[in-house]
């Protein structure tokens, strides 16, 4: 037995990761400094592209992980969005605080509407979820004072003299309109980067593991003390506070609303829904696979109109049907390797001399 | 407000909901699988109804008759080809799969049919009714009320009287079981889902001759059937027809107190039933 010790250890470190995470910081370096070196038009495409993201990987933590498929996400989009505008028209907030009201509006909502969801189980919670963004976009559209059913604009002198726009003016020189922009776009990336490292955080944490013992077994992980309802609840609070706050930024961008926009179901739920599943749901790889493909997609099918969702809608159901791990889950699978690592090792184990 | 016209008419529409419903609820009740792109099936047979109509001159009840076993076989291939393959413990494939297949549905039509809105034509039936001292019905308003309560009827001797209704109904209960009887249940599922659309079928002549569609409006009629079947409980035909005449009725009193309110007034009265009744009216199934 001389020179035996035994060393297991739970690790959930890659080699891969390591590397992955020098490079994410170089890239969140490069993706602020993006407005220095990209024309406006790019940096909107970013924004577009950043947005999306976040609201993929709130969907993907929800569905994949604690397993609420929810398709009425737009309402806490909706929701953010027309509070924001509240707080900039009626309160006359700066629009950045107006976006955190945004997200502690639609993290409110969330209270209620789970208690009514959680009612329901699996299908049943999906369209749930669904009747209470109708609810909610029915009553915004009542909303007489911004402006009932056809929606109304952000006051431009709001944004122009938003927090930061000066500072941008005197950096780079920038027109205020294009400040704005600039200042979304930085927004954006904060918020992306900020759900991906929450996410990440959360899976690895105690509560993570917990989150995937409920997903794989309910009765075996409340048999060992797991509390799934408290859990479950408290992911679809989080995902509310997160889709809130994407929707009022997204909104200060367009500075024009209307129940019907802020409300879509294709914008804000089918179209993450079909980022998660093409890049591979229950990663925090996928999301950011998916959005890729997806903006290449609309690029490239922009002028086609509804043949474009169409496409979409087919590429979703054969990544169901036939590789339901997504592109990512594909490629992890056949290399082993994983960027964002929340599934842990075991490693070392008798060391033989 | 002349209330006892007014709630007429509640229970008439609720007619029209319990018929988007009973395919809804069949299929639950049989694979426990909810069928994200039901409403979009509705505006599909709509769509076939319609060129029916249109190109070949038909009555619109005689285009039922040809569309209902097309849509039979639309049905059957559907669950036969996909929908089969997505059912298992895991809830996210059916899902995800029938969320893809409303979109599609949504734009193929878009595509083919632009965003116009369009009616089926039903000739004179269009304007007819019967009045009965103050209260007045339109006939096709009743006829819908008569079909759903027919489809109803047909479905639950369907169910409970013949050897396919018993092979539905052992398939759901115990799927691998019944397979050890000689039932194959992939086989037992596509008959369901092909009746489920016949029914679609059905639904969908009345909701085409009564008012105006466009290839948009499936997810809504979606969310009326899953309202209906919920209130009235899982696993209950008759409580899906109840649940579908409060559906209406709560939308026409909500809507002659303000039209704005029609559609609210439904879902608000959706959610107090699950609040104070959350396994609806008449609940049959455990899930």
């Amino acid at each position: 037995m001389d020179g035996q010790t035994t060393i297991w250890r739970v690790e959930t470190k890659t080699s891969a990761s390591t590397a992955f995470a020098i490079l994410a910081v170089l890239a969140i370096i490069t993706g602020l400094a993006a407005p220095i070196y990209l024309p406006r038009a790019m940096l909107q495409d970013l924004f577009f592209i950043l947005t999306m993201l976040a609201l993929a990987q709130s969907w993907n933590l929800l569905a994949g992980y604690a397993g609420l498929v929810s398709v009425g996400q737009q309402a806490f989009v909706g929701l953010g969005a027309y509070v924001m505008f509240a707080g900039v028209v009626f309160l006359k907030l700066d629009p950045l605080i107006a976006i955190l009201l945004g997200g502690i509006a639609a993290a409110l909502l969330a209270i209620p509407a789970g208690i009514f969801a959680f009612r329901l189980q699996g299908a049943y919670f999906a369209i749930g979820t669904w009747v209470i963004a109708e609810i909610v976009r029915l009553l915004v559209a009542q909303w007489k004072m911004l402006g009932g059913g056809t929606g109304t604009s952000l006051p431009a002198s709001a944004t122009r003299h938003m927090q930061g726009v000066d500072l941008v003016h005197r950096l780079f020189g920038f027109r205020p309109a294009q400040a704005v922009d600039v200042i979304c776009y930085w927004l954006a990336l904060l918020l992306a980067v900020a759900t991906i490292f929450m996410v990440y955080r959360l899976l690895r944490s105690r509560h993570g593991l917990a989150l995937a013992s409920v997903r794989d077994n309910q009765e075996a992980a409340r048999a060992v003390g797991v509390d799934a309802r408290r859990l479950k609840a408290l992911v679809y609070l989080a995902s509310a506070f997160v889709t809130g706050l994407v929707g009022a930024l997204i909104y200060v961008q367009k500075a024009r609303i209307s129940p019907d926009a802020a409300f879509s179901v294709t914008d804000w739920t089918a179209y993450v829904i079909f980022i998660v599943v093409i890049g591979g749901i229950g990663t925090i790889e996928g999301p950011i696979v998916g959005v890729l493909v997806f903006f290449a997609l609309q690029k490239l099918l922009a002028d086609f109109g509804s043949i474009y969702l169409m496409v979409l809608g087919l590429i979703g159901i054969v990544i169901m049907l036939f590789a339901p791990q997504g592109l990512w889950g594909l490629f992890a699978s056949r290399t082993g390797i994983q960027l964002l690592p929340v599934r842990r090792f075991l490693r070392g184990g008798p060391i033989k001399n | 407000m002349n209330w006892a016209d007014t709630i007429l008419q509640g229970i008439l529409l609720g007619g029209l909901y319990a018929l988007f419903a009973a395919g809804l609820s069949l299929v639950f009740g049989i694979m426990r699988l909810v069928n994200l792109a039901h409403g979009d099936l509705i505006v599909l047979a709509a769509y076939l109804i319609l060129v029916l109509v249109d190109t070949l001159h038909l009555n619109p009840f005689v285009a039922l008759v040809i569309a209902m076993p097309i849509m039979f076989g639309v049905g059957w291939l559907l669950q036969a080809y996909v929908l089969n393959r997505t059912l298992g413990p895991d809830i996210l494939p059916p899902l995800l799969v029938t969320f893809g297949l409303s979109v599609v549905l949504q734009n193929g039509l878009l595509q083919a049919y632009s965003a116009d809105s369009r009616r089926i034509p039903s000739g004179y039936l269009d304007t007819a009714s019967i009045s009965i001292g103050s209260l007045h019905a339109g006939v096709m308003p009743l006829l819908t009320f008569v079909s759903a309560v027919a489809v109803i009827l047909i479905l639950n001797r369907l169910l409970y009287a013949t050897e396919l209704g018993r092979a539905f109904r052992a398939t759901s209960d115990d799927a691998v079981t019944a397979g050890l009887m000689g039932i194959q249940p992939h086989r037992t599922f596509a008959i369901a889902t092909g009746i489920a659309m016949t029914i679609v079928a059905v639904a969908a002549l009345y909701l085409g001759t009564r008012s105006n569609f466009d290839p948009t409006i499936g997810p809504a009629r979606l969310i009326y059937a899953f309202e209906a079947v919920i209130m009235g409980g899982l696993g209950s035909l008759w409580g899906t027809l109840i649940g579908g005449i409060i559906l209406g009725m709560a939308q026409t009193i909500g809507g002659a107190i303000n039209p704005e309110w029609q559609i609210l007034a439904g879902h608000i009265a959706f959610v107090l039933v699950l609040l104070f009744r959350p396994r609806g009216f008449f609940p049959r199934a455990v899930d």
